[in-house]
């Protein structure tokens, strides 16, 4: 299982708690099981979010790597200059 | 490490040879957007709304037409319709539907056998307008009963009950807010604002463009980013984005604001309808600065709880911000987490607002959202500090983020190096220059993400072993340099045997542009790839001819050698003779890297500047400015410090001078260079630098990127400093002296 | 719209061209001559990236109609390096990267020029003053007036 923490605009969408648990071993598959426990979050993750993985902005996509000792976070989508 | 250490194991990284680009640049030979001519080509204008908001009634086209040299008037009637999200937007902005949304906001386009023509021409088109009620300023665009801009657009996130204006919401943060503003000996707030600044590259856009009814077509332009422009051109133009050739030219600065498409399709459409002949479309200043992308315009709260001691307990801030007449611009999902990025605060939270204005689209501007973020946050603590009697870089020292906080916006930081930062800044000698009176000094710090980006780089090994390497990044601050000394380092040879060109989209994968700090970061890292991908191919030729095992050759100074005693004696195989042998060993050798390159290292600054104000005009003149930055490690250390000054220089016309000026009737009233007015020589002093090397371990060179960070900062560096040489503490920017002179009258 | 024909004398050699009145001097380098090296980043004569030389006045050529040069010495950035060798600024610019983008260079470089031809020694106030009409966006001027200060020394060697 991996735990991915919600900025707070999130949580309510998504029972109030801090960060979801779920069974995933890439983004995509942790957004598919995201979405399936939260529909609610299904706007917010289709819009464009940013996942931090152990401290990095990632833009690498559905299919990198997520481990239970990764720490991930969703960001909104940063861009830049 | 000590700096000195770590660069003592380099031949070339970290040297300052002449940049590869040099000589076509000082002698004009250089070609820029406007700078390319055609075969039959034709020149293109654009009428252009005078209303900031206005229904676009009937549009008569008839006398223009009727000009000799006049083949073609384009109008939104032209291009595909059923587009949606972020390509309705763009063709929306590229030229209007029913209604004009902004001042300057293209209606419509005439190609015509010269400039001239074109223009008179242009002045021909009759448009009617039906004036709608405008709104300009962003608090004023939120508020009950404001005009609506376009009904509909705000997304998922906004709470119910707020104006239509408002289109998206943000909140985020962590801890108890409530418990650390209890803890806290001296809570303060205010509200600050930013007027919008334009990232005032000096060569305005241009482009030639060839369309044909084929669907096929080329275009040349000046633009950060290649790829964004085919696929933004193919989206609004309804073609294929294969069939869309586009060569950057070379680039008159950017900032930001040559990451996406203004005008660019309106030169392909009127190349379709013109029979395929080749466009030339190049604005003018008035047409940028009313037209293309500022960076948002702020309004913003904050509140910050610290203690006796300088320890922050607790922050608040509520940010506003309207990044024009289309969602999704303002750089607010950036401009949050930036607040508090340098601190290691408990208790936080962030709230923010996107609100539609009748403003241009607005672009991304160097560390978008950062700077007003740390104007807001810097310029807080700065009068706290004072009030509690602290030093200022002492208390940022104290609550400064390191590797393993929690950083503001929720991740654990890796490696960063704002400790280093803030320590090089105390112990710099500009810290003790004597002030006189009526002057001050003040300080701030800053941060910026970096980004990593879709990259894809190729390297060619030539017959007489010199090197060329296509990248997709255009270079813009010489970034050839740097590129091309990493691959000579990795590779062994000599710098000047390696030559980076920045290749067309026909030639390699799909590149993001010159932006977010990448070009050196992330097409760096891809040459250094492809460089070892070359190297491996090299050896794997030497052991053929040495009848040996791949894996018992090694690459030492630009030649393949056996590997140790045991791999047998044999002379070292240089590049040139792999090279030179190529043909016969196996045919010619590249390597190749794609990727969206990892290992993006965040990079901090802190400036301190001195101030003098003219306590009888309020005029700020900037006697001494210091940027220290961490740049990871500077692989062209002169082209680095050029982008902290370069920074610099932005950030102090920014907290000075510039500032979008609009009328009552919501037009544009400074769009030229003589009243929209940047930093000029005689307004600055020398830009000192410190170079903080704390390698970033995602790298193989250690590179941050530096592009960006460094405008952070001297919004409230500047306003620090004014309030530490006037008493006069101002919220509003840009600091003028007619607004610094009435702030001291109303304090004395 | 009848045209003029202009002769005169850029970068030391005859030119001829046909102009319509309203044309800029800037256009007719451009886009008649074919010496884009002078740039266009205003239109205005507030940016400086135009700047050339005529009859040895620096001029914005964005401000002076291209029937204004007729029998005058037009000299561009162009014409700068002499018999291949690179002027001292030139070369001092590359040196120093003082340049990024490089599109205001070469209107900075005819400026300077105009500068020591009346000024060898200029201090650090005076170039930044001289310089004040060339708008440069991307360096913050810092490493522009040191690499003329140090193209100064040069030519006081040299000569």
């Amino acid at each position: 299982m991996i735990k991915v923490h919600l900025w707070s605009g999130l949580r309510r969408l998504a029972g109030g708690a801090e960060a979801v648990t779920v069974q995933a071993t890439t983004v995509g598959q942790m957004f598919d099981a995201m979405i399936a426990a939260h529909p609610g979050l299904e706007p917010f993750i289709k819009a464009g979010v940013s996942v931090v993985i152990d401290g990095e902005v990632t833009a690498g996509g559905r299919n990198l790597a997520v481990k239970p000792e990764n720490e991930i976070y969703l960001i909104q989508r940063v861009k830049g200059g | 490490m000590p700096k000195d250490e770590l660069k003592a194991g380099f031949r070339l990284v970290g040297t300052r040879p002449n940049r590869p680009d040099g000589l076509d640049k000082v002698t004009g030979r250089a070609r820029y957007g406007a700078d390319i001519v055609a075969a039959n080509m034709l020149h293109a204008a654009v009428v252009r709304s005078p209303y900031a908001h206005a229904r676009i009634k009937s549009i008569d086209a008839s006398r223009a037409l009727a000009l000799e040299g006049v083949k073609a008037v384009i109008t939104r009637a032209d291009f595909p319709t059923g587009l949606t999200g972020e390509d309705w937007n763009l063709q929306e902005n590229t030229i209007a539907g029913d209604t004009a949304l902004y001042d300057g906001h293209a209606v419509v386009a005439v190609a015509a056998t010269s400039a001239l023509v074109a223009q008179d021409a242009a002045r021909l088109i009759e448009v009617e307008y039906e004036v709608l009620p405008h709104v300009t300023d962003v608090d004023a665009a939120m508020a009950p009963g404001a005009p609506v801009i376009r009904a509909g657009n705000a997304d998922h996130s906004v709470p119910e009950g707020m104006h239509p204006n408002v289109v998206r919401y943000i909140d985020f943060g962590h801890g108890d807010l409530e418990a650390g503003f209890a803890a806290a000996d001296l809570i303060r707030e205010g509200t600050y604002k930013t007027e919008a600044t334009h990232q005032g590259y000096i060569e305005p856009h241009a482009c030639l463009g060839q369309l044909g009814a084929d669907g096929r077509g080329e275009m040349w332009v000046c633009t950060q980013g290649h790829w964004y422009i085919r696929r933004m051109c193919a989206a609004v133009l309804g073609i294929e984005a294969a069939n869309l050739r586009v060569t950057p030219s070379e680039i008159g600065g950017g900032f930001g604001g040559k990451t996406t498409i203004f005008m660019e399709p309106l030169a392909l459409a009127l190349s379709r309808k013109a029979g395929g002949r080749p466009v030339k479309l190049v604005m003018s200043r008035a047409e940028v600065l009313r037209a293309t992308g500022p960076t948002a315009s702020a309004s913003m709260d904050v509140k910050i709880g610290m203690k006796k001691d300088g320890t922050i307990t607790a922050g608040q801030v509520n940010f506003r911000m309207q990044g024009g007449a289309f969602f999704g611009m303002s750089p607010i999902a950036e401009a949050l987490p930036c607040a508090f990025a340098c601190y290691d605060i408990p208790n936080l939270m962030h709230e923010g607002y996107e609100v539609l204005a009748n403003r241009p689209k607005a672009a991304a501007y160097r560390a978008p959202g950062s700077p007003m973020a740390a104007f807001a946050v810097e310029s807080l603590l700065d009068e706290m500090c004072r009030e509690l009697s602290l030093d200022p870089l002492q208390v940022r020292l104290k609550n400064a983020a390191k590797e393993g906080t929690k950083s503001s916006y929720g991740p654990t930081y890796n490696r960063i190096g704002l400790v280093e930062t803030l320590e090089a800044t105390i112990a710099h000698p500009n810290l003790s220059a004597p002030l006189g009176p009526n002057q001050g000094r003040g300080v701030a710090a800053g941060f910026w993400f970096n980004h990593g980006g879709e990259t894809s780089v190729s390297l060619q090994i030539g017959e007489d072993g010199t090197v060329g390497v296509s990248v997709g990044t255009p270079d813009i601050g010489g970034s050839r340099a740097s590129i091309a000394l990493m691959v000579a380092e990795t590779l062994g040879i000599e710098y000047e045997a390696v030559r980076v060109n920045v290749v067309e989209t026909g030639s390699l994968g799909v590149n993001e542009p010159t932006h977010g700090s990448r070009a050196t970061f992330a097409s760096g890292k891809a040459a250094v790839e492809a460089a070892e991908s070359a190297i491996k191919q090299m050896c794997a030729r030497a052991a053929a001819e040495w009848g040996i095992d791949p894996e018992a050759v090694e690459w030492a100074d630009g030649a393949a050698r056996p590997a140790g005693e045991n791999a047998g004696k044999f002379p070292p195989l240089t590049i040139g003779e792999i090279g030179a042998k190529m043909g016969g060993t196996g045919g010619p050798i590249s390597g190749h890297h794609e990727s969206v390159p990892g290992g993006v290292g965040a990079s901090f600054g802190v400036h301190v500047v001195d101030v003098e104000v003219d306590p009888e005009t309020g005029k700020s003149t900037v006697l001494r400015y210091l940027v220290v930055q961490d740049a990871g490690r500077a692989i062209h250390p002169a082209y680095v410090e050029g982008q902290y000054q370069g920074g610099a220089a932005q950030g102090i016309g920014w907290a000075l001078n510039e500032e979008y000026i609009y009328g009552a009737d919501g037009r544009l009233q400074n769009p030229m260079f003589l009243d929209y007015r940047i930093p000029v020589a005689s307004d600055l002093p020398m830009i000192d630098t410190v170079i903080v090397e704390v390698p970033n371990p995602g790298h193989p060179y250690g590179v941050r990127g530096v592009g960006e960070t460094g405008i952070a900062p001297p919004l409230a560096a500047v306003a620090n400093a004014v309030a530490a040489a006037s008493g006069a503490r101002l919220r509003t920017l840009p600091l003028s002296p007619p607004k610094v002179l009435a702030a001291i009258k109303a304090g004395q | 719209m009848s045209r003029i024909h202009i002769t005169t004398t850029v970068n030391g050699e005859t030119a001829e061209f046909l102009t319509e009145p309203r044309e800029t001097l800037l256009d007719v380098l451009r886009n008649q001559l074919g010496l884009t090296g002078s740039k266009e980043g205003c239109g205005t004569g507030d940016c400086g990236a135009c700047s050339v030389l005529l009859d040895g006045v620096l001029v914005s050529s964005c401000l002076v109609l291209g029937v204004e040069a007729q029998g005058k010495t037009v000299e561009t950035i162009e014409g700068m390096a002499t018999d291949g060798a690179l002027h001292p600024l030139q070369r001092q610019f590359i040196e120093h990267a003082a340049l990024q983008c490089g599109f205001c260079t070469p209107g900075i470089l005819v400026a300077a020029k105009a500068l020591l031809a009346q000024n060898d020694n200029p201090t650090e106030t005076e170039i930044r003053y001289w310089l004040a009409g060339n708008l440069c966006r991307c360096t913050g001027y810092d490493k522009i007036v040191r690499a003329v200060q140090d193209a100064a020394a040069e030519m006081r060697g040299a000569a």
